[in-house]
């Protein structure tokens, strides 16, 4: 493994089952148990870096870290000298002060997280926690980590992506490390949310659903991002809806045996309605679980050895 | 000069004459006399739990609670604890793959848990199961069972059962080979090695 975890192409195919065996073991030592706490980072700091808004990720990424026994100390941009104006580096080089073993960074800048982990500011180890349109490695590592409890290998398998590809570093990773452990992608959204070049990308792109779900064993719907959208991507809500949502119709062409991801938060009603959500072949809440997991694997395996 | 003396045991023993080493037969016979140790210690089966601790020692967990069944006549829940979140020396290496943990789904709490391994040395490995079994649960008991204790113990912990007690040099490596990992048993004593696992 690499010293940092920036794009899910820092891992190989044996890193990332490393990762995801890993996570295994991780939930089957925490699982049940009274104490679900591990000594194994005792005496790490682990900083999470928040420069953009999150729930789930900061808060699973605190609790993996803690899990661990590390001391977490949260750093969110509002409410830190952040706000008043207080650029990167000087951030980095005040967290090399205090002594931080990792950095969990996210951003709104695509390649934060590399310039963190190679400009020389910090000797820690930096896991990306998202960085603007870029990654999301360990969001993909958790995707592929509950896709292989639900499909066993996930080598042949074929993943169907939907909806707004253009502004989603989720697609961006999962694309990359579903395919390197041999799964086949299809990214599925209209023409103006799919980005320039993914021809390029180890994947097929379709402009419509439909086809795409009857051989699919998999189908990750993708948050409509209108935080991120400053011009008209599509004619209105209803007509994306209506044309690339998951509703029950759609549903009712996957193959039985389907799963149905969401990297959350959901819009329900958009991308995807409340009775496909809630059904028992939506992993999406089993998601949220299997990311502590995943999180855990990737802090243990970059601050658990010699540094 | 008359007759040489025959040759006791011909090719198929052929290390036996080396010291301390013990061959499939006699790990066979080890690990049964453990098991009637533990049956004996324990008066019976009840309350047993068999833990092997990754690698070699979940093999070796699940031969002896197959012996304590064929002795006593009732299945003893075997399992396994891998320690590697809770070794010492994590800081010393890069960060390991980690074994699989599987405790029976009777838990540990109020059980007498029998840890197995296979070679007891510095004792840094059985304080780590020690720990890690502390996040279990809490056992009437725990008893230590190993196939071969080496000794130079770094660490006031001492075994239970022991198949067999070779006396080594630290710059020797004692090697046990199982036939679920390895292809064959055998325990040998690797004078070459540098005594650090």
């Amino acid at each position: 493994m690499k010293r940092h975890l920036l794009t899910a192409a820092d891992l190989d195919r044996d890193d990332a089952t490393l990762v995801l065996d890993t996570a295994a073991e991780m939930a089957r030592l925490t699982e049940g148990r009274s104490v679900k706490k591990l000594p194994t980072l005792r005496g790490r700091t682990v900083v999470n870096l928040f420069f953009e808004d999150s729930t789930r990720t900061r808060t699973s990424f605190e609790l993996a870290a803690k899990r661990l026994s590390a001391d977490v100390v949260n750093f969110s941009a509002k409410g830190s000298s952040v706000s008043k104006g207080e650029s990167l580096k000087d951030t980095a080089l005040t967290l090399e002060a205090m002594g931080a073993d990792g950095v969990v960074v996210r951003h709104w800048a695509s390649g934060a997280p590399h310039r963190l982990a190679y400009s020389g500011w910090i000797r820690s180890s930096v896991v990306n926690a998202g960085d603007g349109t870029h990654e999301h490695p360990t969001q993909a590592l958790l995707d592929a980590y509950t896709l292989r409890r639900h499909l066993g290998s996930l080598d042949g398998r074929r993943v169907t992506v939907v909806g707004d590809v253009l502004h989603s570093r989720v697609a961006r990773s999962n694309v990359l490390l579903l395919s390197t452990m041999g799964a086949e992608v299809t990214l599925v959204g209209p023409p103006t949310l799919l980005p320039v070049g993914v021809e390029g990308w180890p994947c097929q792109t379709s402009y419509e659903l439909d086809p795409a779900l009857a051989k699919a064993d998999a189908v990750m719907m993708l948050r409509v991002q209108r935080e991120r959208m400053s011009a008209a991507f599509f004619p209105s809500a209803r007509e994306y809806s209506r044309r690339y949502g998951l509703d029950a119709r759609r549903f009712a062409l996957l193959p039985e045996d389907a799963v149905v991801l969401h990297p959350g938060p959901m819009n329900r009603g958009m991308e995807i309605t409340a009775d496909v959500a809630d059904s028992d072949r939506s992993v999406i809440v089993e998601q949220v679980t299997n990311g502590v997991y995943v999180r855990m694997a990737v802090l243990y395996l970059l601050l658990g050895g010699a540094s | 000069m008359s007759t040489p003396v025959s040759d006791p045991s011909p090719s198929a023993r052929g290390r036996s004459d080396a010291p301390g080493v013990l061959d499939a037969d006699d790990i066979a016979r080890a690990l049964t006399r453990i098991a009637h140790e533990v049956v004996e210690r324990n008066k019976g089966t009840a309350g047993l739990v068999v833990l092997g601790i990754p690698s070699r020692g979940v093999p070796l967990a699940k031969r002896l609670a197959a012996r304590i069944a064929a002795v006593e006549g009732t299945e003893v829940p075997v399992g396994a604890l891998d320690v590697t979140m809770y070794r010492d020396d994590l800081r010393l290496r890069p960060a390991r793959a980690l074994e699989h943990t599987d405790i029976p789904p009777g838990g540990v709490d109020g059980k007498v848990v029998v840890l197995v391994d296979d070679v007891l040395f510095s004792g840094r490995t059985i304080r780590a199961a020690l720990t890690a079994l502390d996040d279990v649960g809490r056992p009437a008991a725990i008893r230590l069972a190993v196939l071969v204790d080496r000794g130079h113990r770094e660490l006031p912990i001492r075994p239970d059962h022991v198949g067999k007690n070779i006396p080594t040099s630290l710059r020797e490596s004692v090697k046990v080979h199982l036939d679920e990992i390895d292809g064959h048993d055998a325990v040998l004593i690797d004078a070459a090695g540098d005594g650090v696992r």
